[in-house]
Protein backbone atom coordinates (compact mmCIF):
# COMPACT_ATOMS: atom_id res chain seq x y z
CA UNK A 1 0.00 0.00 0.00
CA UNK A 2 1.18 3.51 -0.73
CA UNK A 3 2.11 5.80 2.13
CA UNK A 4 -0.77 7.05 4.18
CA UNK A 5 0.30 10.65 3.80
CA UNK A 6 1.15 11.79 0.36
CA UNK A 7 4.09 13.73 1.64
CA UNK A 8 6.60 12.62 4.23
CA UNK A 9 6.60 15.99 5.89
CA UNK A 10 2.93 16.19 6.87
CA UNK A 11 3.17 12.66 8.15
CA UNK A 12 5.99 13.51 10.50
CA UNK A 13 4.22 16.69 11.52
CA UNK A 14 1.12 14.72 12.40
CA UNK A 15 2.97 12.19 14.52
CA UNK A 16 4.97 14.82 16.38
CA UNK A 17 2.05 17.12 17.05
CA UNK A 18 -0.07 14.18 18.08
CA UNK A 19 2.27 13.70 21.01
CA UNK A 20 3.05 17.37 21.74
CA UNK A 21 -0.37 18.95 21.35
CA UNK A 22 -1.97 17.71 24.61
CA UNK A 23 1.00 19.05 26.58
CA UNK A 24 0.87 22.46 24.96
CA UNK A 25 -2.89 22.64 25.38
CA UNK A 26 -2.63 21.61 29.03
CA UNK A 27 0.16 24.08 29.77
CA UNK A 28 -1.70 26.91 28.06
CA UNK A 29 -4.83 26.13 30.08
CA UNK A 30 -2.85 26.15 33.32
CA UNK A 31 -1.04 29.39 32.47
CA UNK A 32 -4.22 31.10 31.29
CA UNK A 33 -6.31 30.10 34.29
CA UNK A 34 -3.55 30.88 36.76
CA UNK A 35 -2.59 34.17 35.12
CA UNK A 36 -6.13 35.44 34.70
CA UNK A 37 -7.17 34.32 38.19
CA UNK A 38 -4.07 35.93 39.69
CA UNK A 39 -4.77 39.12 37.80
CA UNK A 40 -8.49 39.15 38.45
CA UNK A 41 -8.64 38.15 42.10
CA UNK A 42 -5.28 38.92 43.67
CA UNK A 43 -4.02 42.21 42.24
CA UNK A 44 -4.96 45.60 43.69
CA UNK A 45 -6.81 48.29 41.77
CA UNK A 46 -4.81 51.01 40.11
CA UNK A 47 -5.07 54.35 41.90
CA UNK A 48 -6.13 56.13 38.72
CA UNK A 49 -7.87 53.46 36.65
CA UNK A 50 -9.63 51.66 39.48
CA UNK A 51 -10.56 48.08 38.74
CA UNK A 52 -10.48 48.60 34.95
CA UNK A 53 -6.75 47.94 35.16
CA UNK A 54 -7.69 44.24 35.28
CA UNK A 55 -8.65 44.41 31.60
CA UNK A 56 -4.94 44.67 30.81
CA UNK A 57 -4.54 40.91 31.37
CA UNK A 58 -6.69 40.26 28.32
CA UNK A 59 -5.98 43.32 26.25
CA UNK A 60 -2.19 43.29 26.10
CA UNK A 61 -1.71 39.54 25.43
CA UNK A 62 -4.43 39.57 22.77
CA UNK A 63 -2.91 42.58 21.05
CA UNK A 64 0.50 40.96 21.21
CA UNK A 65 -0.78 37.76 19.64
CA UNK A 66 -2.69 39.69 16.98
CA UNK A 67 0.60 41.12 15.72
CA UNK A 68 2.67 38.00 16.32
CA UNK A 69 0.01 35.94 14.56
CA UNK A 70 0.47 38.02 11.44
CA UNK A 71 4.26 37.74 11.76
CA UNK A 72 3.93 33.98 12.05
CA UNK A 73 1.80 33.93 8.90
CA UNK A 74 4.41 36.04 7.16
CA UNK A 75 7.18 33.63 8.15
CA UNK A 76 5.10 30.61 7.14
CA UNK A 77 4.25 32.24 3.80
CA UNK A 78 7.93 32.86 3.11
CA UNK A 79 8.78 29.25 3.94
CA UNK A 80 6.04 28.09 1.58
CA UNK A 81 7.22 30.36 -1.25
CA UNK A 82 10.86 29.33 -0.86
CA UNK A 83 10.77 25.71 0.27
CA UNK A 84 7.27 24.61 -0.82
CA UNK A 85 6.43 22.77 2.40
CA UNK A 86 2.70 22.24 2.42
CA UNK A 87 2.52 22.19 6.20
CA UNK A 88 3.84 25.73 6.22
CA UNK A 89 1.15 27.09 3.93
CA UNK A 90 -1.55 25.25 5.85
CA UNK A 91 -0.21 26.57 9.17
CA UNK A 92 -0.49 30.11 7.82
CA UNK A 93 -4.06 29.40 6.82
CA UNK A 94 -4.80 27.89 10.24
CA UNK A 95 -3.37 30.89 12.08
CA UNK A 96 -5.38 33.57 10.28
CA UNK A 97 -8.75 33.14 12.06
CA UNK A 98 -6.99 32.87 15.43
CA UNK A 99 -5.13 36.10 14.77
CA UNK A 100 -8.32 37.78 13.61
CA UNK A 101 -10.11 36.80 16.83
CA UNK A 102 -7.17 38.13 18.86
CA UNK A 103 -7.47 41.43 17.00
CA UNK A 104 -11.18 41.58 17.79
CA UNK A 105 -10.53 40.84 21.47
CA UNK A 106 -7.89 43.54 21.63
CA UNK A 107 -10.25 46.04 19.98
CA UNK A 108 -13.27 45.11 22.11
CA UNK A 109 -11.48 45.07 25.44
CA UNK A 110 -9.83 48.33 24.46
CA UNK A 111 -13.22 49.87 23.70
CA UNK A 112 -14.70 48.62 26.97
CA UNK A 113 -11.72 50.03 28.85
CA UNK A 114 -11.84 53.27 26.90
CA UNK A 115 -15.48 53.97 27.65
CA UNK A 116 -15.04 54.75 31.37
CA UNK A 117 -11.41 55.91 31.08
CA UNK A 118 -11.39 58.11 28.01
CA UNK A 119 -15.13 58.72 27.98
CA UNK A 120 -15.44 57.20 24.52
CA UNK A 121 -15.67 53.73 23.02
CA UNK A 122 -13.56 54.64 20.08
CA UNK A 123 -11.07 57.32 19.17
CA UNK A 124 -9.09 57.60 15.98
CA UNK A 125 -5.91 57.17 17.91
CA UNK A 126 -3.04 55.81 15.78
CA UNK A 127 -2.79 52.59 17.73
CA UNK A 128 -6.50 51.85 17.57
CA UNK A 129 -6.71 52.75 13.93
CA UNK A 130 -3.79 50.60 12.87
CA UNK A 131 -5.33 47.66 14.68
CA UNK A 132 -8.55 48.15 12.80
CA UNK A 133 -6.55 48.15 9.57
CA UNK A 134 -4.77 44.98 10.68
CA UNK A 135 -8.17 43.39 11.18
CA UNK A 136 -9.13 44.34 7.61
CA UNK A 137 -5.95 42.66 6.37
CA UNK A 138 -6.86 39.50 8.27
CA UNK A 139 -10.33 39.56 6.70
CA UNK A 140 -8.98 39.95 3.19
CA UNK A 141 -6.46 37.15 3.73
CA UNK A 142 -9.11 34.76 5.06
CA UNK A 143 -11.51 35.67 2.27
CA UNK A 144 -8.89 35.00 -0.41
CA UNK A 145 -8.18 31.55 1.05
CA UNK A 146 -11.88 30.78 1.09
CA UNK A 147 -12.47 31.96 -2.47
CA UNK A 148 -9.99 29.71 -4.29
CA UNK A 149 -10.68 26.04 -4.86
CA UNK A 150 -7.24 24.76 -5.73
CA UNK A 151 -5.09 24.40 -2.62
CA UNK A 152 -1.67 25.17 -4.10
CA UNK A 153 -2.91 28.18 -6.06
CA UNK A 154 -4.59 29.52 -2.95
CA UNK A 155 -1.41 28.99 -0.94
CA UNK A 156 0.67 30.87 -3.52
CA UNK A 157 -1.72 33.77 -3.86
CA UNK A 158 -2.33 34.22 -0.15
CA UNK A 159 1.40 34.06 0.53
CA UNK A 160 2.08 36.90 -1.87
CA UNK A 161 -0.86 38.81 -0.41
CA UNK A 162 0.62 38.28 3.04
CA UNK A 163 3.99 39.66 1.93
CA UNK A 164 2.52 42.68 0.17
CA UNK A 165 0.02 43.15 2.98
CA UNK A 166 2.80 43.18 5.56
CA UNK A 167 4.56 45.99 3.76
CA UNK A 168 1.37 47.99 3.45
CA UNK A 169 0.33 47.27 7.03
CA UNK A 170 3.64 48.67 8.20
CA UNK A 171 3.23 51.63 5.87
CA UNK A 172 -0.28 52.21 7.19
CA UNK A 173 1.03 52.14 10.74
CA UNK A 174 3.35 55.02 10.01
CA UNK A 175 0.84 56.80 7.81
CA UNK A 176 -1.74 56.64 10.58
CA UNK A 177 0.79 57.93 13.09
CA UNK A 178 1.50 60.84 10.84
CA UNK A 179 -2.15 61.47 10.08
CA UNK A 180 -3.23 61.68 13.67
CA UNK A 181 -0.37 63.86 14.79
CA UNK A 182 -1.70 66.24 12.21
CA UNK A 183 -5.00 66.35 14.09
CA UNK A 184 -4.25 66.04 17.79
CA UNK A 185 -1.10 67.65 19.05
CA UNK A 186 0.37 65.51 21.83
CA UNK A 187 -1.97 62.55 21.95
CA UNK A 188 -3.51 62.79 25.41
CA UNK A 189 -5.21 59.46 24.85
CA UNK A 190 -2.04 57.48 24.40
CA UNK A 191 -1.55 55.00 27.18
CA UNK A 192 1.85 54.02 28.37
CA UNK A 193 1.47 50.30 28.59
CA UNK A 194 4.57 48.36 29.47
CA UNK A 195 6.58 51.23 30.87
CA UNK A 196 4.15 52.22 33.55
CA UNK A 197 3.08 48.86 34.75
CA UNK A 198 4.12 48.21 38.34
CA UNK A 199 5.46 44.85 39.46
CA UNK A 200 2.15 43.78 41.04
CA UNK A 201 0.58 43.92 37.62
CA UNK A 202 3.66 42.88 35.70
CA UNK A 203 4.06 39.27 36.85
CA UNK A 204 0.48 38.10 36.35
CA UNK A 205 0.60 39.90 33.00
CA UNK A 206 3.69 37.92 32.01
CA UNK A 207 1.91 34.71 32.96
CA UNK A 208 -1.13 35.72 30.89
CA UNK A 209 1.10 36.50 27.92
CA UNK A 210 2.72 33.09 28.23
CA UNK A 211 -0.76 31.56 28.42
CA UNK A 212 -1.89 33.38 25.28
CA UNK A 213 1.25 32.36 23.38
CA UNK A 214 0.71 28.70 24.29
CA UNK A 215 -2.99 29.00 23.57
CA UNK A 216 -2.25 30.42 20.13
CA UNK A 217 0.29 27.68 19.48
CA UNK A 218 -2.08 24.91 20.55
CA UNK A 219 -4.94 26.23 18.45
CA UNK A 220 -2.76 26.73 15.40
CA UNK A 221 -1.38 23.20 15.70
CA UNK A 222 -4.87 21.78 16.08
CA UNK A 223 -6.15 23.74 13.12
CA UNK A 224 -3.11 22.89 11.00
CA UNK A 225 -3.78 19.20 11.68
CA UNK A 226 -7.34 19.75 10.48
CA UNK A 227 -6.11 21.49 7.34
CA UNK A 228 -3.66 18.67 6.61
CA UNK A 229 -6.41 16.11 6.96
CA UNK A 230 -8.73 18.17 4.76
CA UNK A 231 -6.02 18.41 2.12
CA UNK A 232 -5.35 14.69 2.28
CA UNK A 233 -9.07 14.06 1.93
CA UNK A 234 -9.36 16.27 -1.12
CA UNK A 235 -6.42 14.49 -2.72
CA UNK A 236 -7.98 11.07 -2.06
CA UNK A 237 -11.36 12.11 -3.36
CA UNK A 238 -9.80 13.56 -6.49
CA UNK A 239 -8.05 10.24 -7.03
CA UNK A 240 -11.33 8.39 -6.56
CA UNK A 241 -12.95 10.50 -9.22
CA UNK A 242 -10.07 9.81 -11.58
CA UNK A 243 -10.28 6.06 -11.08
CA UNK B 1 4.81 47.28 -25.29
CA UNK B 2 3.47 50.28 -27.10
CA UNK B 3 1.12 48.07 -29.07
CA UNK B 4 -0.31 46.65 -25.85
CA UNK B 5 -0.83 50.13 -24.46
CA UNK B 6 -2.52 51.38 -27.62
CA UNK B 7 -4.70 48.29 -27.74
CA UNK B 8 -5.81 48.69 -24.12
CA UNK B 9 -6.57 52.36 -24.62
CA UNK B 10 -8.59 51.65 -27.76
CA UNK B 11 -10.57 48.92 -26.04
CA UNK B 12 -11.34 51.20 -23.13
CA UNK B 13 -12.50 54.10 -25.26
CA UNK B 14 -14.63 51.94 -27.53
CA UNK B 15 -18.30 51.55 -26.65
CA UNK B 16 -18.83 49.30 -23.66
CA UNK B 17 -15.24 49.68 -22.60
CA UNK B 18 -16.22 51.45 -19.44
CA UNK B 19 -14.41 54.68 -20.20
CA UNK B 20 -16.34 57.50 -18.59
CA UNK B 21 -18.12 55.18 -16.18
CA UNK B 22 -15.62 56.03 -13.47
CA UNK B 23 -16.06 59.73 -14.19
CA UNK B 24 -19.83 59.47 -13.96
CA UNK B 25 -19.49 57.55 -10.71
CA UNK B 26 -17.18 60.23 -9.32
CA UNK B 27 -19.73 62.90 -10.24
CA UNK B 28 -22.56 60.99 -8.59
CA UNK B 29 -20.64 60.43 -5.36
CA UNK B 30 -19.85 64.13 -5.12
CA UNK B 31 -23.49 65.03 -5.82
CA UNK B 32 -24.76 62.60 -3.21
CA UNK B 33 -22.55 63.82 -0.38
CA UNK B 34 -24.38 67.13 0.21
CA UNK B 35 -27.66 65.19 0.33
CA UNK B 36 -26.23 63.06 3.09
CA UNK B 37 -24.48 65.68 5.24
CA UNK B 38 -26.64 68.71 4.49
CA UNK B 39 -26.11 71.72 2.24
CA UNK B 40 -24.27 73.85 4.80
CA UNK B 41 -21.48 75.55 2.84
CA UNK B 42 -18.94 75.82 5.66
CA UNK B 43 -19.15 72.10 6.40
CA UNK B 44 -18.81 71.20 2.72
CA UNK B 45 -15.79 73.45 2.39
CA UNK B 46 -14.16 71.68 5.30
CA UNK B 47 -14.72 68.14 4.06
CA UNK B 48 -14.35 68.82 0.32
CA UNK B 49 -10.73 67.56 -0.04
CA UNK B 50 -11.54 64.33 1.75
CA UNK B 51 -14.75 63.74 -0.21
CA UNK B 52 -13.00 64.35 -3.51
CA UNK B 53 -10.26 61.90 -2.56
CA UNK B 54 -12.70 59.21 -1.43
CA UNK B 55 -14.74 59.74 -4.60
CA UNK B 56 -11.69 59.39 -6.82
CA UNK B 57 -10.56 56.31 -4.91
CA UNK B 58 -13.93 54.58 -5.26
CA UNK B 59 -14.22 55.53 -8.92
CA UNK B 60 -10.79 53.99 -9.42
CA UNK B 61 -11.87 50.84 -7.62
CA UNK B 62 -14.94 50.49 -9.81
CA UNK B 63 -13.04 49.72 -12.97
CA UNK B 64 -10.32 47.49 -11.51
CA UNK B 65 -11.86 44.15 -12.40
CA UNK B 66 -11.83 45.20 -16.05
CA UNK B 67 -8.05 45.43 -16.13
CA UNK B 68 -7.50 41.70 -16.53
CA UNK B 69 -10.85 39.89 -16.40
CA UNK B 70 -11.90 40.77 -19.96
CA UNK B 71 -8.52 39.74 -21.34
CA UNK B 72 -8.80 36.47 -19.50
CA UNK B 73 -12.23 35.77 -20.93
CA UNK B 74 -11.20 36.16 -24.56
CA UNK B 75 -7.88 34.42 -24.04
CA UNK B 76 -5.64 37.35 -24.86
CA UNK B 77 -4.18 37.19 -21.36
CA UNK B 78 -2.54 33.86 -22.22
CA UNK B 79 -1.10 35.44 -25.35
CA UNK B 80 0.29 38.33 -23.32
CA UNK B 81 1.82 35.89 -20.85
CA UNK B 82 3.57 33.88 -23.56
CA UNK B 83 4.72 36.95 -25.51
CA UNK B 84 8.42 37.89 -25.39
CA UNK B 85 7.53 40.94 -23.33
CA UNK B 86 8.20 40.16 -19.65
CA UNK B 87 5.03 39.83 -17.66
CA UNK B 88 6.23 42.47 -15.20
CA UNK B 89 6.34 45.00 -18.03
CA UNK B 90 2.99 43.88 -19.39
CA UNK B 91 1.42 44.34 -15.97
CA UNK B 92 2.93 47.81 -15.68
CA UNK B 93 1.56 48.73 -19.08
CA UNK B 94 -1.85 47.48 -18.02
CA UNK B 95 -1.67 49.67 -14.93
CA UNK B 96 -0.59 52.62 -17.03
CA UNK B 97 -3.51 52.09 -19.40
CA UNK B 98 -5.86 51.94 -16.44
CA UNK B 99 -4.46 55.17 -15.09
CA UNK B 100 -4.72 56.94 -18.45
CA UNK B 101 -8.35 55.92 -18.88
CA UNK B 102 -9.49 56.25 -15.26
CA UNK B 103 -7.02 58.14 -13.09
CA UNK B 104 -6.15 60.95 -15.45
CA UNK B 105 -9.78 61.89 -16.21
CA UNK B 106 -10.46 61.92 -12.49
CA UNK B 107 -7.55 64.29 -11.91
CA UNK B 108 -8.87 66.61 -14.58
CA UNK B 109 -12.47 66.42 -13.37
CA UNK B 110 -11.68 66.91 -9.68
CA UNK B 111 -11.35 70.72 -9.73
CA UNK B 112 -14.70 71.03 -11.52
CA UNK B 113 -16.35 68.91 -8.85
CA UNK B 114 -14.48 70.92 -6.23
CA UNK B 115 -16.65 73.87 -7.21
CA UNK B 116 -19.74 71.86 -6.31
CA UNK B 117 -18.35 71.22 -2.84
CA UNK B 118 -17.24 74.81 -2.37
CA UNK B 119 -13.56 73.91 -2.15
CA UNK B 120 -11.46 76.82 -0.94
CA UNK B 121 -9.55 78.69 -3.65
CA UNK B 122 -6.08 77.72 -2.41
CA UNK B 123 -7.03 74.06 -2.52
CA UNK B 124 -7.47 73.48 -6.25
CA UNK B 125 -3.81 73.39 -7.13
CA UNK B 126 -2.83 70.99 -4.37
CA UNK B 127 -5.89 68.82 -4.97
CA UNK B 128 -4.86 68.30 -8.58
CA UNK B 129 -1.23 67.73 -7.61
CA UNK B 130 -2.10 65.21 -4.90
CA UNK B 131 -4.45 63.30 -7.18
CA UNK B 132 -1.96 63.37 -10.04
CA UNK B 133 0.71 61.86 -7.80
CA UNK B 134 -1.58 59.52 -5.89
CA UNK B 135 -3.80 57.96 -8.55
CA UNK B 136 -0.96 56.13 -10.37
CA UNK B 137 -0.33 54.26 -7.11
CA UNK B 138 -4.04 53.42 -6.94
CA UNK B 139 -3.87 51.96 -10.45
CA UNK B 140 -0.75 49.91 -9.70
CA UNK B 141 -2.14 48.56 -6.42
CA UNK B 142 -5.43 47.85 -8.16
CA UNK B 143 -3.66 45.89 -10.86
CA UNK B 144 -2.12 43.74 -8.14
CA UNK B 145 -5.59 43.10 -6.72
CA UNK B 146 -6.96 42.32 -10.17
CA UNK B 147 -4.11 39.86 -10.77
CA UNK B 148 -4.86 38.15 -7.45
CA UNK B 149 -8.55 37.68 -8.20
CA UNK B 150 -8.46 37.10 -11.95
CA UNK B 151 -9.14 33.38 -11.57
CA UNK B 152 -12.16 33.82 -9.30
CA UNK B 153 -15.65 33.99 -10.65
CA UNK B 154 -17.53 37.01 -9.36
CA UNK B 155 -14.38 38.22 -7.65
CA UNK B 156 -15.41 41.88 -7.71
CA UNK B 157 -16.40 42.10 -4.07
CA UNK B 158 -13.34 40.16 -2.93
CA UNK B 159 -11.20 42.48 -5.04
CA UNK B 160 -12.55 45.47 -3.13
CA UNK B 161 -11.94 43.78 0.21
CA UNK B 162 -8.34 43.04 -0.75
CA UNK B 163 -7.51 46.36 -2.36
CA UNK B 164 -9.14 48.86 -0.01
CA UNK B 165 -6.83 48.19 2.97
CA UNK B 166 -3.88 48.55 0.61
CA UNK B 167 -5.20 51.98 -0.38
CA UNK B 168 -4.97 53.31 3.18
CA UNK B 169 -1.48 54.89 3.04
CA UNK B 170 -2.11 56.55 -0.33
CA UNK B 171 -5.44 57.90 0.86
CA UNK B 172 -4.00 59.24 4.11
CA UNK B 173 -1.10 61.07 2.49
CA UNK B 174 -3.06 62.20 -0.57
CA UNK B 175 -6.00 63.58 1.38
CA UNK B 176 -3.60 65.18 3.83
CA UNK B 177 -1.90 67.06 0.99
CA UNK B 178 -5.27 68.22 -0.36
CA UNK B 179 -6.52 69.21 3.10
CA UNK B 180 -3.40 71.11 4.10
CA UNK B 181 -3.32 72.74 0.70
CA UNK B 182 -6.90 73.95 1.09
CA UNK B 183 -6.17 75.29 4.56
CA UNK B 184 -3.05 77.06 3.38
CA UNK B 185 -0.65 74.97 5.46
CA UNK B 186 2.67 73.55 4.37
CA UNK B 187 2.24 70.42 2.27
CA UNK B 188 5.89 69.44 1.90
CA UNK B 189 5.95 66.44 4.25
CA UNK B 190 2.82 64.60 3.12
CA UNK B 191 3.63 65.41 -0.48
CA UNK B 192 7.07 63.86 -0.16
CA UNK B 193 5.64 60.79 1.56
CA UNK B 194 2.90 60.45 -1.05
CA UNK B 195 5.51 60.64 -3.78
CA UNK B 196 7.61 58.04 -2.01
CA UNK B 197 4.66 55.64 -1.68
CA UNK B 198 3.78 56.08 -5.35
CA UNK B 199 7.35 55.58 -6.55
CA UNK B 200 7.76 52.54 -4.33
CA UNK B 201 4.58 50.86 -5.51
CA UNK B 202 5.30 51.58 -9.17
CA UNK B 203 8.81 50.17 -8.81
CA UNK B 204 8.08 47.06 -6.77
CA UNK B 205 4.46 46.00 -6.99
CA UNK B 206 4.51 44.92 -10.67
CA UNK B 207 6.82 42.07 -9.62
CA UNK B 208 4.22 40.83 -7.15
CA UNK B 209 1.43 41.30 -9.71
CA UNK B 210 3.33 39.33 -12.34
CA UNK B 211 4.11 36.59 -9.82
CA UNK B 212 0.47 36.07 -8.84
CA UNK B 213 -0.62 36.33 -12.46
CA UNK B 214 1.75 33.48 -13.35
CA UNK B 215 0.25 31.41 -10.56
CA UNK B 216 -3.25 32.14 -11.81
CA UNK B 217 -2.38 31.24 -15.40
CA UNK B 218 -0.63 27.95 -14.77
CA UNK C 1 -14.97 37.86 44.36
CA UNK C 2 -12.91 41.06 44.51
CA UNK C 3 -14.64 44.38 44.92
CA UNK C 4 -14.64 45.93 41.48
CA UNK C 5 -16.18 49.23 42.47
CA UNK C 6 -18.01 51.36 40.01
CA UNK C 7 -16.26 49.80 37.03
CA UNK C 8 -17.56 46.30 37.70
CA UNK C 9 -19.69 46.34 34.56
CA UNK C 10 -16.80 47.27 32.32
CA UNK C 11 -14.36 44.75 33.77
CA UNK C 12 -16.82 41.88 33.85
CA UNK C 13 -18.10 42.53 30.34
CA UNK C 14 -14.52 42.71 29.02
CA UNK C 15 -13.77 39.32 30.57
CA UNK C 16 -17.08 37.85 29.44
CA UNK C 17 -16.69 39.02 25.84
CA UNK C 18 -13.07 37.87 25.56
CA UNK C 19 -13.58 34.48 27.16
CA UNK C 20 -16.71 33.90 25.08
CA UNK C 21 -14.81 34.70 21.89
CA UNK C 22 -11.95 32.41 22.87
CA UNK C 23 -14.39 29.64 23.76
CA UNK C 24 -16.21 29.98 20.44
CA UNK C 25 -12.89 29.81 18.61
CA UNK C 26 -11.79 26.70 20.50
CA UNK C 27 -15.12 24.91 20.11
CA UNK C 28 -15.30 25.76 16.42
CA UNK C 29 -11.76 24.48 15.85
CA UNK C 30 -12.42 21.28 17.81
CA UNK C 31 -15.71 20.69 16.01
CA UNK C 32 -14.11 21.15 12.64
CA UNK C 33 -11.17 18.94 13.60
CA UNK C 34 -13.53 16.18 14.61
CA UNK C 35 -15.65 16.48 11.50
CA UNK C 36 -12.72 16.49 9.09
CA UNK C 37 -11.11 13.57 10.92
CA UNK C 38 -14.28 11.51 10.68
CA UNK C 39 -14.74 12.37 7.01
CA UNK C 40 -11.14 11.43 6.23
CA UNK C 41 -11.47 8.12 8.04
CA UNK C 42 -14.55 7.35 5.98
CA UNK C 43 -12.72 8.07 2.74
CA UNK C 44 -9.70 6.02 3.86
CA UNK C 45 -11.92 3.11 4.82
CA UNK C 46 -13.63 3.22 1.45
CA UNK C 47 -10.25 3.25 -0.26
CA UNK C 48 -8.89 0.35 1.78
CA UNK C 49 -12.06 -1.59 1.05
CA UNK C 50 -11.44 -1.25 -2.66
CA UNK C 51 -7.80 -2.32 -2.58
Amino acid sequence: MASIWEYANPRKFMSVTDRVLPWIAGLSAIALVAGLAWGFFLTPDDYRQGSTVKIIYLHVPAALMAINGWLMMLAASLVWLVRRHHVSALAARAAAPVGAVMTVIALLTGAIWGQPMWGTWWAWDPRLTSFLILFLFYLGYIALWAAIEDGDTAADLTSVLCLVGSVFALLSRYAVNFWNQGLHQGASLSLDKEENVADVFYFPLLLCIAGFVLFFLALVLLRTRTEIRARRMRALMARERMA
Amino acid sequence: MKALLVRDLKLAVRAGGGFGLGLAFFLIVVVLVPFAVGPETALLTRIAPGILWIGALLACLLSLDRILALDREDGSLDLIATAPLPLEAAVSVKALAHWLTTGLPLVIAAPVLGVLLNLRGEGYGWLVVSLAIGTPALSVIGTFGAALTVGIKRGGLLLSLLVLPLYVPVLIFGAEVARRGAEGLSVATPLALLGAVTCGTIALLPFASAAVLRVNLR
Amino acid sequence: MPDLGKYAGAVLSAYAVSLALLAVLVLWSLWRAKRVKAALEKVEARRNGQD
